[in-house]
């Protein structure tokens, strides 16, 4: 049994995708603010994980760290098995909830925008970007420029621009959080799509629990700033999953257990008292 | 019809219609002729004009004046610009200043630019410079204000080196208003330049106005106060349809 547990965290040092120890973010200034951690969390290679938590618990502070947009003030980020520390590694990709296409280039010129600017060559750059136009369903809006599109369209835009640089991990914050119910249904069906086709690691940062539950491998429960892990739950989908998953009676089961674990955090972060 | 023919439509009838009524105002001598000549006499006089060197001289003088001024108040203010947003406390410091600065009467330094450099070019294209300047400045710092941080973000996500980041993201993303300050800054180095040559200088379209209005000489007078609208209004109507070109593209719902 001790050998066992010994042995458990070995195992996963050597298959984490990434690897947090630690990690800690405080935000000096006037006022300090403990914003993260310490937490530990460890990315199975090709899984698709969410992170939940009350508002402001410091989902997206994660998130640039794990991406390396920002420094941890403590801890390690490894990943691939090399040190994150405030730069962006290759093999990175992530998409944000604000709108990120850039205006004054089409759909095509967006998406192709990263390969042009890494010096691939054109035919590869051809080759890769209509495969991802395909995949994405914009083969009708290649010469369309972002403000003729709708949001959820602007959205896929992002996400092909990010999908053709072909990340092994695939950061995403609340990026369905502008879209309406029904899209962001359908937003999920094809990320699931993607994540069986790309084989990449996943991280979903969301507010919405049902995403979460819908979509995920395993879902991390956040508490209130500063924020911590204080569950992560196994959901124990399939990975030949998509949103019919909803009249699942397992799938109320994780939705539930994920609000019942939120429920006093996000009492906490609105200030109520009694949380 | 469209909406915006209409307006178009609309827009050129008040101004044939202003004209004229002009044109018929002086015709009747409603309008004495001595005050004002009718539009059609300032069109052939203009006409002659071009027949003779002179005109042709006062037009590159001044618009070769125009352009030094503007292609140096445009890199000067962009530069100033783009420092001074990477320089929160020093933009603290400056920001009144700035919001204060057409405040200021230029043109009384202009004797005081004469006595240090001279009655040639050099004063002309610093008038120019010194109004257009701060107009581009305060563009830039719009525009790199505006440039939201998610497009930042996205650069440092895509590993672009700093340049790369500026030339490809920032810039872009800045250019309805760093447009607007190309806009301003090419209307004020005109106004300076003309305004500056009218005061003292020894050519020019400015200067001539001002020759032909002390030589009572109203027919050149008024042909070279049309000239000079009429480029004014070419110069920014060509930018505005060049802004509305690109504007198009990033507003079309």
């Amino acid at each position: 049994m001790s050998v066992a547990v010994a042995q458990a965290p070995q195992v996963a040092q050597v298959t984490a995708h990434a690897r947090l120890r630690g990690v800690t973010r405080v935000f000096e200034g006037k006022l300090s603010v403990h914003a993260l951690g310490p937490l530990d969390l460890d990315l199975a290679r090709g899984e698709f994980f969410s992170v939940v938590g009350p508002s402001g618990c410091g989902k997206t502070t994660l998130m640039d760290l794990i991406a390396g947009l920002s420094a941890p003030t403590a801890g390690t980020i490894i990943f691939e098995d090399k040190p994150v520390k405030g730069e962006v590694p290759d093999g990175i990709g992530a998409v944000f909830q604000e709108d990120a296409s850039f205006p004054w280039l089409t759909v095509r010129d967006n998406i192709a925008f990263g390969l042009r600017r890494a010096g691939v060559d054109a035919a590869e750059i051809a080759r890769r970007v209509d495969y991802v136009i395909g995949f994405m369903g914009l083969r009708d809006f290649t010469t369309a420029y972002p403000a003729q599109l709708s949001g959820g369209m602007r959205q896929r835009v992002c996400i092909a621009r990010t999908l053709v640089l072909q990340p092994r991990l695939i950061l995403l914050d609340e990026p369905f959080g502008a879209l309406d119910q029904q899209t962001r249904l359908l937003m999920g069906d094809e990320l699931l799509r993607l994540w069986r086709e790309t084989g990449a690691t996943i991280l979903l940062i969301t507010h919405a629990l049902d995403e979460a539950a819908m979509l995920s491998d395993r879902v991390g429960v956040m508490s209130a700033r500063p924020g911590r892990f204080i569950d992560i739950i196994t959901t124990g989908w399939a990975r030949e999953r998509d949103s019919a998953i909803v009249a699942d009676p397992a799938f109320g089961a994780v939705t539930a257990r994920l609000w019942s674990l939120l429920r006093s955090e996000s009492l906490k972060a609105i200030g109520a008292k009694g949380a | 019809m469209t909406r915006n023919a209409a307006i178009s439509l609309t827009r050129i009838a008040v101004i044939v219609g202003g004209i004229v009524l002009l044109e018929i105002l002086c015709r009747r001598h409603v309008i004495n002729p001595l005050t004002l000549i009718p539009p059609s006499e300032m069109v052939t006089s203009l006409w002659h004009m071009f027949g003779s060197q002179k005109i042709w001289d006062d037009i590159a003088q001044t618009f070769s004046t125009v352009a030094l001024s503007f292609v140096l108040s445009v890199t000067a203010g962009f530069a100033l610009g783009a420092l001074v947003h990477a320089l929160p406390r020093v933009r603290r410091a400056i920001d009144p200043l700035l919001a204060s600065y057409y405040s200021i009467p230029f043109f009384v330094f202009y004797p005081l630019l004469i006595a240090l450099f001279g009655l040639n070019t050099v004063p002309l294209v610093v008038i120019g410079f010194v109004f257009a300047t701060a107009a581009m400045v305060i563009s830039t710092l719009n525009g790199l204000d505006r440039v939201p941080r998610v497009m930042t973000k996205t650069a440092r996500i895509l590993r672009l080196n700093p340049a790369r980041a500026v030339w490809s993201v920032t810039l872009p993303s800045a250019a309805p208003y760093l447009f607007t300050g190309l806009k301003l800054a090419l209307a004020y180095s005109f106004i300076g330049v003309i305004a500056g040559e009218f005061i003292l200088s020894g050519g020019g379209l400015g200067y001539s106005i001002a020759y032909a209005y002390n030589d009572f000489d109203n027919q050149t007078m008024y042909a070279l106060m049309m000239f000079v609208l009429v480029i004014a209004v070419v110069m920014n109507g060509a930018l505005h349809v060049w802004e509305q070109h690109m504007s198009r593209k990033r507003t079309r719902a």
